[in-house]
């Protein structure tokens, strides 16, 4: 219900968040200690996930503009950052075509690498958003999921800077769960921000009704413009975080071509278009169900009756689960409604309220 | 030494008279001068050399059959559309070139025939949003410092404020304020924090009204406010737009079809027809002309 009349003071919000990262940071520390290394890879992935969905929520949920071109930027963001963090040494060996003087000589640590794959994707937002975002709906998404195939097919044949189909290997595994929670912390408290500001609402706005935006004094191609660009950061962000979960990257769809831009898609969907909550959530249930239901793909026995190993099967049941949830829940499992103190109050409170009235 | 300050203080005496000046003549002028605006698209003359101007404070009332172009005129001062010819020029500046959200930052407000609200938003953040234009439209303040006028914004960097959250919750708050206030007296505080899609039909209409207020427009265009309604909200209405001239200092352009409605709280009125002016007049003087009439075929004149 967009804004709601405060009920919480903002003292209490700000203590209880406080308390609600430091919680969360125990419960992280503790995952960190006693996960055996499945788990924690897993765990590394909601995160990473997270900032995924998050960045393209605001782009799609928020603002509106249905664009299917995250996987560009995550990708542009990957590759800039490992090739940052690999050693001239190491890249001398792996590239198998020759590599480029001023490419064999780059090298950062994983912090300035991250920094850089946020800025170069944004770079490249702010480039393709200004034709990109003349247009609208159906004809701005084939356009955005064009950009980002070129960037893959990009990535696919200049050899002597991503090393083409070989990808980039043994990139070191640098991605704790510390930088990938902490990049988390930092893309939704930025974003959140955002969205609970003049400019947030603007965005919404634009969403609502482009031409009433535009009435109302809104520069309708610069915010969205903006929201693009932000997204964009983060995306590469996300990208260098990805690539350093992965240590292996290379220019095939399944990794970061378009089939990870509509995995993101079903998590933002699936938590709810336009909840930044919502997406966080949508992330974690497509993460861990991903993961949990890699067993489908093992034969097994289902009520006596032998089934077979078929690979694929996860996807196909995940299908099925993202068919039911958008059946009972139209709006995936948020809605635009946020899990913030506020509302979590209101609702314990509204529900105090009624049994109150029945007895 | 004094003489000196004596010679500045002539110097800064002299400005201020030029600009006094200035501004005399511009509140002897009218707000908007439509001066030959054609607008074509393809083979069909929407709007057919229409020159007039609206005087400031002014209710003036826009009517015409169904197609006469009266909307098409709306679109082409807002900027939706670049007239194909001619010149519109508002408060001594010509905004012919001006895209939509420039025009809106110069004064110029408008609701919509078929309601546009933002309709996820609550009541309260839909006039918010239409304050957003202060902080953030460089373009529109550029405009207005050429032509000697403050900018509305005087501060840089609101965005970065308003992601830090650093400078910037003084605003939000002015801001809030000034929007419950409206709110308030444009009597939807009941409805505040709900949903714009939960209002009321009515309801709709004012905020819409209320909304357009929001952007501090000295020129209020209001298309077809009336459309839709039941004739007590009609009745409503009227009051509403007459207090709104009054207490909210702003002049006003309608266009309409309910007669009651023009007839009831318009000053002046101009009458089109395939997209020219057949009419103009106070109420008394459209009501008996006969290329008025004609024009309507009596068809809706049964209404008066």
């Amino acid at each position: 219900m967009g804004m709601v009349e405060k009920r919480l003071s903002t003292k209490t919000q700000v203590i209880l968040t406080l308390i609600f990262i430091v919680v969360m940071a125990l419960l992280l520390w503790w995952a960190d200690k006693s996960f055996d290394s499945y788990k924690q890879r897993v765990l590394r992935l909601i995160g990473i996930y997270g900032i995924m969905a998050v960045s393209l929520n605001l782009i799609n949920g928020i603002t509106g503009i249905f664009s299917l071109g995250h996987a560009g930027f995550i990708l542009i963001g990957a590759y800039t950052a490992a090739i940052l963090t690999l050693t001239p040494q190491e890249k001398e060996m792996s590239y198998l075509f020759g590599i480029q003087e001023w490419v064999k000589n780059l090298h950062a640590d994983f912090f300035t690498a991250t920094l850089a794959a946020g800025f170069v994707a944004a770079g490249l937002a702010f480039l393709i958003g200004w034709p990109v975002l003349r247009l609208s709906g159906d004809y701005l998404a084939i356009a955005s999921l064009g950009f980002a195939e070129i960037a893959r097919i990009w990535a696919n044949n200049a050899l002597t800077i991503t090393n083409g189909p070989l990808g980039l290997k043994a990139i070191p595994e640098y991605s704790t769960i510390w930088w990938i929670y902490g990049w988390l912390l930092f893309t939704v408290v930025f974003i959140a921000s955002l969205v609970n500001s003049s400019y947030g609402r603007a965005l919404k706005a634009i969403r609502e009704d482009r031409i009433a935006a535009e009435a109302m004094g809104i520069n309708v191609f610069k915010h969205q413009l903006m929201s693009f660009v932000v997204g964009a950061f983060f995306a590469g962000v996300s990208g260098s975080l990805y690539a350093h979960w992965l240590t292996t990257i290379d220019p095939r769809i399944t990794t970061m071509g378009p089939m990870l831009t509509f995995y993101i898609l079903i998590m933002i969907v699936l938590g709810g278009l336009g909840s930044i909550t919502g997406s966080l959530i949508g992330a974690a249930l497509f993460a861990i169900l991903f993961e949990w239901l890699r067993d489908l793909e093992q034969p097994f026995t289902f009520f006596g009756i032998q089934v077979p190993g078929i690979p694929g099967m996860r996807i196909l049941v995940i299908s099925v689960i993202f068919i039911l949830v958008m059946i009972f829940w139209q709006r995936g499992i948020m809605g635009r409604e946020e899990l913030t103190w506020n509302n979590l109050y209101r609702w314990l409170f509204a529900r105090r309220k009624k049994e109150g009235e029945r007895s | 030494m004094s003489e000196d300050r004596i010679a500045v203080l002539e110097e800064k005496v002299k400005k201020l008279e030029e600009k006094l000046e200035r501004l005399e003549s511009e509140v002897s002028k009218p707000l908007l001068i439509l001066d030959h605006v054609t607008m074509q698209f393809g083979g069909l003359i929407a709007v057919n050399d229409f020159t007039n101007h609206v005087n400031r404070g002014e209710l003036l009332g826009l009517i015409g059959p169904n197609g006469a172009g009266k909307t098409t005129v709306f679109n082409v001062i807002t900027g939706i559309y670049y007239p194909t010819k001619g010149r519109i020029i508002f408060d001594g500046i010509d905004i012919t070139p001006f895209k939509p959200h420039q025009i809106t930052h110069l004064g110029i407000a408008r609701t919509f025939q078929n309601i546009r609200l933002f309709y996820d938003l609550s009541v309260l953040e839909n006039v918010l949003v239409a304050q957003h234009h202060e902080i953030s439209n460089p373009d529109g303040d550029k405009i207005l410092m050429m032509h000697g006028k403050p900018p509305k914004n005087t501060k840089k960097g609101w965005f970065w404020r308003a992601v830090s959250k650093l400078g910037y919750m003084w605003k939000e708050k002015e801001m809030v304020n000034r929007a419950k206030e409206l709110i308030e007296r444009v009597g939807l505080s009941h409805v505040m924090y709900e949903k714009a899609s939960a209002l009321p039909y009515g309801e709709q209409r004012k905020l819409e009204i209320a909304r357009a207020l929001a952007t501090k427009p000295k020129l209020l265009l209001l298309d077809e406010p009336a459309a839709g309604m039941n004739p007590k909200e009609t009745e409503d209405l009227m009051e509403f737009i007459k207090r709104v001239r009054d207490e909210f200092d702003v002049t006003i352009l309608l266009i309409e079809h309910d007669m009651k409605v023009v007839m009831g709280i318009c000053e002046r009125i101009i009458v089109m027809d395939y997209g020219k002016i057949i009419a103009e007049g106070t109420p008394k003087e459209i009501q008996t002309n006969p290329k008025v009439i004609e024009a309507y075929l009596g068809k809706e004149w049964e209404n008066v």
